[in-house]
């Protein structure tokens, strides 16, 4: 008998499990618990970017109304610092520069919003009005807002141990080979960018809150994290010295992450810490202008890039040379996401016989940068697809017709880039034909002429990409100066009488695991949806796991699960062969039922996992009672999701406001469990991306403040400026998972921003325009037009 | 300390508040109502929106004292009793209009005001429009759109082009 109705499994747009607990107010983000007896700790922040702090004075402070305590540096400098997870090695074999953390600045901040003192009081607006009667005495040194600032001959120093503020000096390819290939180029095309450093804004706030039982030595840390054990690590292991089996760690429900909740934060520490001194639970939660100043950054290169073609338009070599600002201090990722996870992905989709590469990462006095949706792939493709866009105009070649004819060939695959990676599987030619169709392309002309005649400037551009992630092989990553393994865990627990739970390493933040993964189950052990739960994000209840970032759940988790399943399945068919009195070698499944091939004598799963949790009639002497197995999966390579975005824009000649009109996304992200989260996932990050290209940037002026520290300020995309999002896929499978599948949570960030931009340098070619820097705000497209107007008007 | 009466979800409650506690404080802390979130504190984000008196409110930009006498329904009442989900709630569960959920009750709230205020039906763009006080970083606002288009034909009692056109 066959109990899944097959729309439960894999390929079923099955409505979520997690939604009716959303939709009725009962979620349970960190912020929505109250510990008994709670106390409440606000955080006193550096004003300036970057100044020695000559005297605190907390007096006052402690004697206002419900001050329970207050800590500055002074007491938390025998603690660790906030550890960094990878470490990279410069050029010359040297590590680099790694300077300490501290939980608590100790005799100097170093960007505004680095913690000077914690105040914990009976309530929150008592901690905050306290941290106000903090009296703090700086000496402001001159700050250091910009890489260009900072790496300057005779630049302040923002730490004693990074020498003029530079943390590395990397580099990938083959330098000499790259220069043959530009000593015989037909041609060769450069080009200059930023990407613009983006606040990632999830829409809940950071939160945290640390829990001490004395009578067993417990630590118990709640907090807005895409990933507790690997907090439980940092934390337990480097700053506070808490062995993991003492120290418990919860993320419950969290509102979006978008790498932004990865890192460990010091104000897990510093609650985790203060949790244990006072004896009581000890609650932060985070303000939105808070966020600003206190959750990583993404993106932030300045980038040259060269690249060399001979006369028929084939791409001979690339030459990059990029800086990436690390911000204040090095957080949990930031060393490896602009080398492993950009300049890794600097052949795109194309066959490019050779490339060098060079990152210098810069301390500023900025807020830490890390890895924010996407993570060094979107600044990869961003540089490539708009490279590539000025080259076709530089060459007078047709912008599909350039890509075509450097597409990785589809039976190239493997496909070995001259920058480390090996690409598995992918179809280049079938996405971009795909987005061709769907966007209309052909008939662009025509509506182009239409927008003009109601005195409008329309544009399309394009993006073919690949990314990697479902990350990643341990050996690998361990290799390239990662500090921990990156694989997963997954546990399949059958109950008695047939229902499961499964326990997962792997984050929900927003993705709908408790639906995908529940899916997997369905369709492989045939209990039907409603009997499968998922449970992610408490290290008490999951034996371990990396967490959810880089579009791994599924690659990584799923195929953890798929792995615990098929031990599940093993014992299971052992259990069914006594059952059923049959040799194990003749017992075959099918989604929830066992049979002896070639017979109708079966077993329910149901009535398999009865007999082994109450084993009377029981293989006992070989087989342990009991049915529930764990898996740790390590991935064999990346997956490489690919495809093609096409973007059409409208721009307002009187405001220089870009709207975009039409949007099209076909992307190979591998096999599909859930069509409908993977599309609501590809429109999320579109989003995203469109915001990158037309709205968002972290400004900070010269003495270091952060100009856009507000969502007043800093511009996200609301429901008006932004289209409805064709998404459609092409699938080709990855080949080195049992699942087949890539991972689609970043696909839409990564592609997207260049086909924006391309759309909008297109729109705007009667001027001239080689190229617009991201965000294409109003006022820029204005000036270009006000601009190229008055040229022409002169010539 | 003010004293400040009112019924939220149908229950009535007298609680004693700060002259400078919010609404959204009171609700989340003293009544540990915690469906209702804070996402900003600019009063951008929407994720805290309630409805008082049958009217959408920024429940961060506005004091309990002021909210005194008050009938306040929040994401908490807006199922019945034998837990029917409303037509908004289930619009947005039908049509995927979210993921990580933390900006869905305001965003729900605000929604079937929008829809109550426009008897006459809305387009796509003035959805979008009327959105313009929530903001979403997970879905990209497409599937809100449509559960909204969906939900507003139910309530309305008919079907419009837009809900048509989604299917
Ligand atoms: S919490 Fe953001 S508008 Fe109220
Ligand atoms: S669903 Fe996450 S912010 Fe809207």
């Amino acid at each position: 008998m066959n109990v899944v109705a097959p729309f439960e499994g894999i390929g079923a747009s099955v409505r979520r499990k997690e939604d009716l607990r959303f939709l009725s107010g009962r979620g349970q983000y960190t912020d929505d618990i109250a510990r008994p007896g709670q106390a409440h700790a606000c955080i006193l922040r550096s004003p300036h970017a970057h100044a020695r702090i000559l005297k605190l004075d907390a007096a006052a402070a402690r004697a206002m109304p419900g001050v329970v305590a207050i800590y500055t540096g002074e007491d938390t400098k025998g603690l660790g610092g906030i550890p960094c997870g990878w470490q990279l090695h410069n050029k010359d074999g040297s590590p680099m520069a790694e300077p300490r953390h501290p939980v608590i600045a100790e005799g100097k901040a170093r960007h505004v919003g680095d913690p000077v003192a914690v105040v914990v009081a009976e309530t929150r607006t008592q901690a905050k009005d306290a941290a106000e009667a903090i009296e703090v005495e700086y000496e402001v040194l001159p700050a250091l807002s910009t890489m260009k600032e900072a790496l300057a001959p005779g630049a302040a120093q923002l730490h004693d141990a990074a020498p003029g503020n530079l943390c590395y000096d990397w580099h990938i390819g083959d330098k000499a080979a790259t220069d043959a290939a530009f000593a015989r180029a037909h041609k060769v095309v450069r080009f200059e960018t930023t990407n613009n450093r983006l606040v990632p804004n999830a829409m809940e706030p950071r939160a945290a809150i640390g829990d001490y039982d004395p009578t067993t030595g417990e630590h118990t840390l709640w907090t807005t994290s895409q990933n507790p054990h690997v907090i439980r690590l940092l934390m337990g292991a480097f700053v506070l010295n808490i062995p993991e089996s003492r120290l418990r760690v919860v993320a419950p429900d969290v509102g979006g992450g978008f790498g932004s909740k990865i890192y460990h934060y010091a104000e897990e520490a510093i609650v985790t810490w203060a949790a244990s001194k006072l004896n009581r639970p000890v609650k932060w939660t985070c303000d939105r202008s808070e966020a600003f100043i206190s959750d990583a950054h993404g993106r932030d290169h300045v980038t040259t890039c060269e690249l060399a073609l001979d006369e028929t338009g084939k791409f001979l070599g690339l030459r990059v040379d990029t800086l990436a600002n690390m911000g204040a201090y090095l957080s949990t990722f930031a060393p490896c996401v602009p080398t492993y996870l950009y300049a890794t992905l600097l052949s795109g989709v194309y066959s490019l016989p050779t490339i060098y590469a060079e990152v210098k990462a810069v301390f500023t006095s900025t807020v830490a940068v890390d890895a924010y949706r996407g993570a060094g792939r979107p600044e990869a493709t961003y540089l490539l697809e708009r490279l590539v866009d000025v080259a076709a105009a530089e060459t007078g070649m047709d912008r599909v017709e350039i890509r075509r004819r450097n597409f990785i060939a589809t039976d190239a695959f493997p496909y070995q880039t001259p920058v480390a990676l090996q690409y598995d599987s992918g179809d280049y030619f079938s996405t971009l034909d795909a987005a061709l169709e769907t966007a209309g392309w052909a008939g662009f002309e025509a509506r182009r002429a239409e927008a003009a005649k109601e005195g409008k400037l329309r544009g399309i551009g394009i993006s073919t990409y690949v990314e990697a992630c479902g990350i990643a092989p341990s050996a690998v990553v361990g290799s390239l100066g990662a500090r921990a393994g990156l694989y997963e865990v997954g546990t399949i627990r059958v109950h008695p009488t047939g229902s499961v739970t499964v326990l997962t390493g792997a984050h929900s933040h927003g993705q709908g695991h408790e639906t995908t993964f529940a899916q997997l189950v369905a369709d492989r052990l045939g209990v039907p949806l409603s009997q499968v739960d998922v449970v992610h994000g408490d290290t008490a209840k999951v034996p371990f796991g990396m967490g959810t970032y880089g579009s791994r759940s599924l690659a990584v988790g799923g195929s953890a699960m798929v792995k615990a399943m098929d031990k599940v399945v093993d014992k299971a068919k052992k259990i069914a062969a006594h059952l059923l009195e049959a040799s194990v070698q003749d017992i075959e499944f099918d989604r929830g039922t066992f049979r002896v091939a070639g017979t109708d004598r079966t077993k329910a799963l149901a009535e398999v996992s009865l007999a082994a949790y109450v084993p009377h009639n029981y293989p006992i002497e070989e087989l342990e009672p009991g049915l529930e197995e764990t898996a740790f999966y390590d991935p064999k390579n990346f997956t490489y999701p690919g495809g093609c975005h096409i973007c059409e824009v409208e721009i307002e000649r009187d405001t220089g406001k870009v709207s975009v009109v039409n949007f099209t996304a076909v992307d190979d992200v591998g096999r599909v469990i859930n069509p409908m989260i993977v599309e609501g996932q590809v429109q999320g990050g579109v989003a995203q991306g469109i915001g990158q290209a037309l709205m968002e940037q972290a400004v900070y002026d010269e003495s270091g403040q952060l100009l856009s520290g507000s969502m007043m300020d800093y511009s996200l995309p609301r429901a008006e400026d932004l289209p409805m999002v064709s998404v459609a896929n092409h699938v080709t499978l990855c080949t080195h998972n049992p699942l087949g599948v890539k991972g689609c949570g970043e696909v839409g960030a990564i592609g997207s921003p260049p086909a924006v931009m391309n759309a909008v340098v297109d729109a705007l070619r009667e001027f001239g325009v080689r190229h617009v820097e991201m965000p294409a705000t109003p006022a820029k497209i204005w000036n270009i037009i006000n601009a190229g107007a008055q040229r022409m008007a002169a010539e | 300390m003010p004293q400040v009466t009112l019924t939220v979800n149908g229950k009535n409650s007298t609680v004693e508040v700060e002259g400078r506690t919010l609404l959204v404080e009171l609700l989340r802390e003293k009544l540990r109502l915690t469906g209702t979130h804070v996402g900003c504190d600019t009063s951008q984000c929407g994720a805290c929106v309630v409805h008082v008196d049958g009217e959408s409110v920024k429940a961060c930009t506005i004091l309990a004292v002021q909210v005194d006498g008050g009938q306040v329904t929040t994401i908490e009442g807006l199922a019945a009793a034998d837990g029917t989900l409303h037509p908004m709630q289930e619009a947005f569960r039908e049509y995927h209009a979210l993921q990580c959920g933390f900006c869905t009750p305001g965003m729900v709230m605000s929604a079937i005001d929008l829809v109550q205020k426009h008897p006459e039906g809305m387009s796509e763009r003035e959805i979008r429009e009327g959105l313009e006080g929530n903001l979403c970083r997970c879905t990209g606002y497409h599937n809100i759109v449509k559960a909204i288009a969906a939900a507003q034909d139910v309530m309305h009692g008919k079907r419009s082009e837009l809900a048509r056109a989604a299917e």
